[in-house]
């Protein structure tokens, strides 16, 4: 191998061409980062005393883990709303015709199209209390007085779910390409049913795909500050609005930046469970 | 409900499929298949062999006619529940699971206990001689030892069937030999019923006990490897199995079993007419193998004039133009005083006897 003596390993490239990007990073994410790390561990609005106070405040305070909670709580059920809305939908894509499938990928692509508070406002008369669901269900008797969704956790989780879901079904249907159709025929062959075909060669082998769309997905619902606030309303609050209070109304700088900081690890330790998993379930992938 | 051991029959009855986008891919085939043959379906890319073993199989619904196996017409069944084995071109191991879960998965299917299975798992990766492999991932093997884990991961249900798609296609050539003697020793343990596809005639001869040949979705011969070596009923058949020369040619007189053809190279030959009897003055190809011609020294047979003479090891394959300007290859067994022909020598050819050439109605 060795022909010439002074010869490179080619996997390691000059580290010159990312220093625009490094730069960059340092200037707009790393500095920012730090000068909240900074305010935050201050006492008072003012800046001038240091101390834990802002986080211990945080952490005893039953309102601000609430809507920690909450937050957190939000995200699970958009991603497992998208999960089981987009998994069949992913499925189908890999089981229909060429036309069929340019249809469902126009349809998955959709939301990306418009502008979320476009798609937002959509929600609300959707949702409203003389929207369309409502006056559906009232013009077929089904219900007398109209049902409350707007404002709710409910039409919070149906809005998002619906701006996040390309963010899930993507992956999934690059996954479940991948998987060789003769392995759902080699498991029929072999005598198992769709079910148990579905279970232990489907669903394994499409593994990668779902822990990524999760991970997206998740990331995306509890920071998307404008669906959020539109469909929640004054009554559901959220990390990104309470922030946003904090900072913005009330001038309480140190106190968001602790919130921020609060939120981004618990994200971070939401991302790196799912991260975990996909690197667990990378034994599977290849092949 | 699987047979254990011992192959059942398998019929496949006037099977005509087209797929929905229109394409004719298998026209009334008709096979008889005995239990504990082993069936080569021969033919070139695109005649319809890999539908044909899908609508075996279960996972086509065939257009129109029947598939029985055994006693039971199993058109109705899907394909977990034909048993059928069928081991796939490309292998189609399940990545994910370790060659033991592999081999016992149609085990787990059918709800046979964990230790039953895993001993089961590892019988079966003894017989293909792969015992020591069990707790690895199929891609930690070569080919050829995952050829022989979807063969044991396909026998391990018991199927009543055996379908093998082009299953040493990806092999290299010592390495197919070896799986060509593994699969016959096999199935000769088993005598289950197996259909191997192909496109190798050389495995179809060596392997089958009978050959379907097919072309463009029709069968054209069904018979024997000698049958279809020696006695093809179809110009197809002549040229697809084994190379051939064509020589065209006009009947001068004919009965059932022989046919005096004046061939346009200047001879008269007695040539077997393959498919029925052939009138007189009609135009014929007739078909001679290149092992099946000599050379004369007298003036009976036709002339010709050697081209090129390539020594092909056990053989020397001469290239001789006849007097109408078409080539035929002659291949003589390399005996030790064959003389070299000298390119230029004018030569004469016939026949080594009647019944090697055969004579087709010239087609257009
Ligand atoms: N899913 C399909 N839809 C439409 N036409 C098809 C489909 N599969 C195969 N065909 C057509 O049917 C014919 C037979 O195909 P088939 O795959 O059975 O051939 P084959 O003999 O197995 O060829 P090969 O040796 O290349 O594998 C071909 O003309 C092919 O184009
Ligand atoms: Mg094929």
């Amino acid at each position: 191998m060795g022909a010439a003596p002074a010869s490179r390993d080619v996997t390691s490239y000059g580290m010159g061409l990312a220093a625009p990007l490094a730069l960059f990073f340092l200037l707009f994410f790393v500095a920012p980062l730090l000068q909240l790390l900074w305010l935050s561990l201050h006492n008072d609005t003012a800046g001038l005393h240091w101390g834990l106070g802002q986080y211990l405040h945080f952490l005893t305070d039953p309102f601000s883990l609430g809507v920690l909670g909450s937050t957190l709580l939000l995200g699970a059920e958009v991603t497992a709303v998208c999960l089981l809305l987009g998994f069949p939908i992913a499925w189908l894509y890999q089981r229909v015709g060429p036309k069929l499938q340019t249809i469902i990928i126009l349809i998955v692509l959709l939301p990306l199209l418009t502008s979320v508070v476009v798609r937002t406002f959509a929600w609300i008369v959707i949702l409203g209390r003389q929207g369309i669901v409502n006056a559906t269900l009232q013009s077929l008797g089904i219900i007398d007085t109209p049902l409350k969704l707007l404002y709710t956790q409910f039409g919070v989780v149906i809005a998002l779910a619906q701006v996040q879901m390309p963010l899930m079904t993507l992956p999934l249907i690059t996954a479940l390409g991948r998987i060789d159709p003769n392995l759902d025929d080699a498991s029929c062959s072999l005598g198992a049913g769709s079910w148990r075909t579905f279970f232990r060669i489907v669903l394994p082998l499409s593994l990668p795909g779902v822990i990524a769309g999760c991970t997206l997905t998740y990331a995306a619902a509890i920071t998307a500050f404008i669906t959020q606030s539109l469909i929640g309303g004054g009554q559901m609050l959220f990390m990104p609005m309470y922030l946003y209070q904090q900072a913005s109304t009330l001038q309480n700088w140190p106190f968001a930046a602790a919130i921020s900081i609060i939120f981004l690890l618990a994200v971070l330790a939401v991302v790196s469970v799912f991260t975990t998993l996909g690197r667990l379930s990378r034994g599977y992938g290849g092949a | 409900m699987a047979e254990a051991q011992g192959g059942r029959s398998l019929v496949v009855d006037a099977v005509t499929h087209r797929y929905p986008s229109g394409a004719l891919a298998v026209e009334n085939i008709n096979l008889d298949i005995k239990g504990g043959e082993i069936i080569a379906l021969l033919g070139p890319s695109g005649c319809g062999k890999t539908t044909l073993l899908r609508i075996i199989a279960g996972f086509i619904a065939q257009t129109q006619g029947r598939i029985i196996i055994g006693d039971d017409i199993v058109d109705a069944l899907p394909p977990n529940k034909r048993a059928v084995g069928i081991v796939f071109q490309n292998y189609a191991l399940f990545p994910h699971l370790s060659i033991s879960e592999n081999v016992a998965y149609g085990l787990a299917a059918r709800g046979v206990d964990k230790t039953s299975r895993q001993r089961e798992a590892q019988r079966l990766l003894e017989l293909v001689q792969l015992p020591t492999m069990a707790e690895r991932l199929p891609r930690r093997l070569s080919g050829g030892q995952q050829q022989r884990v979807a063969l044991a991961r396909a026998l391990a249900i018991k199927p009543s069937i055996l379908l093998l798609d082009e299953p040493f296609a990806a092999l290299d050539k010592n390495l197919r030999l070896d799986m060509q003697i593994e699969v016959k020793r096999l199935q000769r343990v088993s005598g289950i019923t197996t259909l191997i596809v192909t496109h190798d005639q050389e495995e179809a001869l060596s392997m089958a006990d009978r050959v379907a040949v097919l072309s463009h979705g029709k069968l054209e011969q069904f018979g024997s490897p000698s049958d279809v070596y020696d006695r093809p009923q179809t110009l197809f058949v002549n040229t697809f199995v084994g190379s051939t020369n064509r020589m065209p040619g006009v009947v001068v007189s004919a009965d059932r079993t022989a046919a005096k053809v004046r061939l346009d190279a200047g001879a008269e030959i007695i040539a077997r007419p393959a498919a029925g009897s052939l009138t007189e003055g009609a135009r014929v190809t007739v078909c001679i193998r290149p092992e099946h011609l000599q050379f004369v020294g007298d003036a009976s047979g036709f002339a010709g004039v050697v081209g090129m003479s390539l020594p092909l090891g056990a053989t020397v394959v001469h290239e001789v133009t006849t007097a109408d300007g078409s080539g035929v290859k002659v291949s003589q067994a390399r005996i030790g005083e064959t003389r070299a022909l000298a390119s230029g020598a004018a030569v004469r050819l016939a026949p080594l006897a009647p019944s090697l050439a055969n004579a087709f109605p010239a087609t257009l």
